[in-house]
């Protein structure tokens, strides 16, 4: 369903070295399947999810979606080709002076719907799948994030598109409301049979949702796996970052002095004597690779 | 408190000669000043269609025109002011130079108020497949409607204030009276009159302004 050959995206600002956030990335997604794509701020996960839609324009590379090339065509094809492929934000990114009604028919209006009553109609019907009816005459300062999320939800489905792409959907959640917005989506995938594609650094989320999971590095795909494997027991991801994804969250060093808590200090002076002793319990590279993950996810957790 | 009674018509006459200004240069400055708002906006260097060259061009002329001070602007332009009303003096006179420099004046709230709304919703909409106008009419303006209903009062006070240097070439209006008569005439009752007139007007403006802009706020609860 979507096919990304040899794709590169790299960010050249002036007076700055070039960025490469995506490091030719191939990765095919199959109809009907959902596709997590897994790792740490900054590894170019959300760079690549908007390569699919072309939000961001591969430097290198083919993207095709549903057998067409979006890499090879105009604006205005590129555009037609978007209705077919629904987007969700972990802002949201609603119009906020809009109704949940208003902001569901957007779309419909977008993808060239004139008929207003058939936008309603259909809005309405969108609006049903993630059961929010009854806030259609609402605005979104009125809503909770989870709610937000599921107007956000039933504006992408509204033009029925075949794809669902999902850019750190839940991150902005509590568990609770995160699991009700993975139930929609899981319930989305089964109905309609769309495809999904979710990035998230969250793991719970990809062993809740995902069919296959791509992790994530410095903008390349480091290990693809099917997420069946991460109920398997004796599962070992090949690669570290895979290993401490799948390890316990987070993991804190509190044998150095309480000064060196902060991130700074951390990172001064605190360095060699805080990361001795996990370095001495370490046996593999792979377990030094974790214990430096500990304090990046820590901090970079609430960041995006 | 006779002398006011007595400068009553002439009191008037100002109040109908102000609202021809504001009345006029305010529409106009909306008019013209939003599109130029806009585009600023879509054209800047981060912008949604960078036209980095254009946009260095008109900026700067909207910087220079800004950078007028009213008085000197509405002497500046008397040629040009000739050639669009056929006259250098009087209350058409004072309205060219009063919309030439309202609607750059317009033009940068504009462009502030949208870009202030930040790109999330944007995004979104170029997700959906939507052209530049679509997002433009569809999204930017929505969301920035008390914005720029707030820019639109903000503009009328201002150039109410403005409109008091139109004595300079016999435009009138209700500040150039309290200049003439409170200034010139030493008749301080009839300038307190005009003066009280003008707060009075600006409270209004300012009033409706503010109710307005909350009547289409929906981004925050009630």
């Amino acid at each position: 369903m979507i096919s990304l050959s040899h794709v590169s995206t790299t960010f050249a600002a002036r007076g700055h070295e070039p960025l490469t956030a995506v490091d030719d990335v191939s990765l095919e997604v199959p109809r009907g399947s959902i596709q997590g794509i897994i790792g740490f701020s900054g590894a170019g996960k959300s760079t690549l999810l908007r390569n699919i839609n072309l939000l961001e324009r591969p430097t290198s590379g083919q993207v095709s979606v549903a057998g067409t090339e979006l890499t090879g065509l105009d604006d205005a094809a590129l555009r037609r080709a978007r209705h077919q492929i629904g987007m969700i934000f972990q802002g949201f990114n609603l119009v906020n002076n809009l109704s949940v009604a208003q902001n569901v028919e957007l779309s419909l209006k977008f993808a060239g719907v004139k008929d207003r009553r058939e936008r309603l109609r259909r809005a309405a019907e969108a609006l049903e799948i993630v059961d929010i009816t009854d806030k259609a005459s609402v605005y979104p300062a009125q809503l909770s994030g989870g709610q937000k999320q599921r107007v956000a939800i039933a504006r992408a489905l509204a033009t029925k598109p075949e794809v669902l792409l999902c850019d750190e959907p839940t991150s902005a959640l509590d568990p609770f409301t995160t699991a009700t917005v993975l139930q929609y989506l899981a319930d989305v995938n089964r109905e309609f049979g769309i495809t999904v594609v979710i990035v998230t650094h969250e793991m719970e989320v990809i062993k809740a949702l995902a069919d296959n999971v791509a992790v994530m590095e410095d903008g390349r795909v480091v290990e693809e796996f099917p997420a069946s494997e991460l109920r398997r027991e004796g599962f070992n991801p090949r690669t570290s970052i895979g290993k401490y994804l799948l390890s316990d969250g987070i993991r804190l060093d509190r044998s150095g002095p309480a000064a060196h808590g902060s991130e700074s200090g951390e990172q001064k002076s605190g360095q060699s004597t805080r990361r001795s002793p996990q370095h001495a319990e370490s046996q593999d590279q792979g377990q030094t690779r974790r214990s430096e993950h500990a304090a990046l996810a820590g901090s970079a957790g609430g960041v995006r | 408190m006779d002398l006011v009674i007595e400068r009553l018509p002439e009191i008037n006459q100002a109040m109908l000669e102000t609202f021809a200004m504001i009345g006029v240069a305010i529409p106009v400055a909306v008019l013209l000043g939003t599109p130029l708002g806009i585009w600023l906006f879509v054209h800047a260097p981060d912008g949604l269609a960078p036209r980095p060259r254009s946009h260095a061009i008109v900026s700067g002329v909207v910087n220079m025109i800004r950078s007028f001070p009213f008085l000197i602007l509405l002497i500046a332009i008397i040629p040009f002011t000739r050639f669009v009303v056929g006259t250098s003096v009087g209350t058409a006179a004072v309205i060219v130079p009063l919309t030439i420099n309202a609607i750059p004046y317009f033009a940068r709230l504009v462009e502030q108020n949208i870009t202030q709304l930040g790109s999330g919703a944007v995004e979104a909409s170029r997700a959906m497949g939507a052209t530049r106008g679509q997002i433009i009419r569809n999204v930017l303006l929505v969301d920035a409607k008390p914005g720029l209903i707030g820019s639109i009062t903000i503009t009328t006070v201002s150039f109410i204030s403005y409109s008091a240097m139109s004595g300079l070439v016999g435009g009138g209006g209700i500040g150039d009276l309290a200049i003439r008569y409170g200034y010139y005439r030493y008749e301080t009752p009839t300038m307190i009159a005009a003066i009280v007139l003008m707060v009075l007007l600006v409270t209004l403006v300012q009033f409706a302004g503010t109710r307005l802009a909350r009547a289409s706020d929906r981004r925050v609860t009630a």
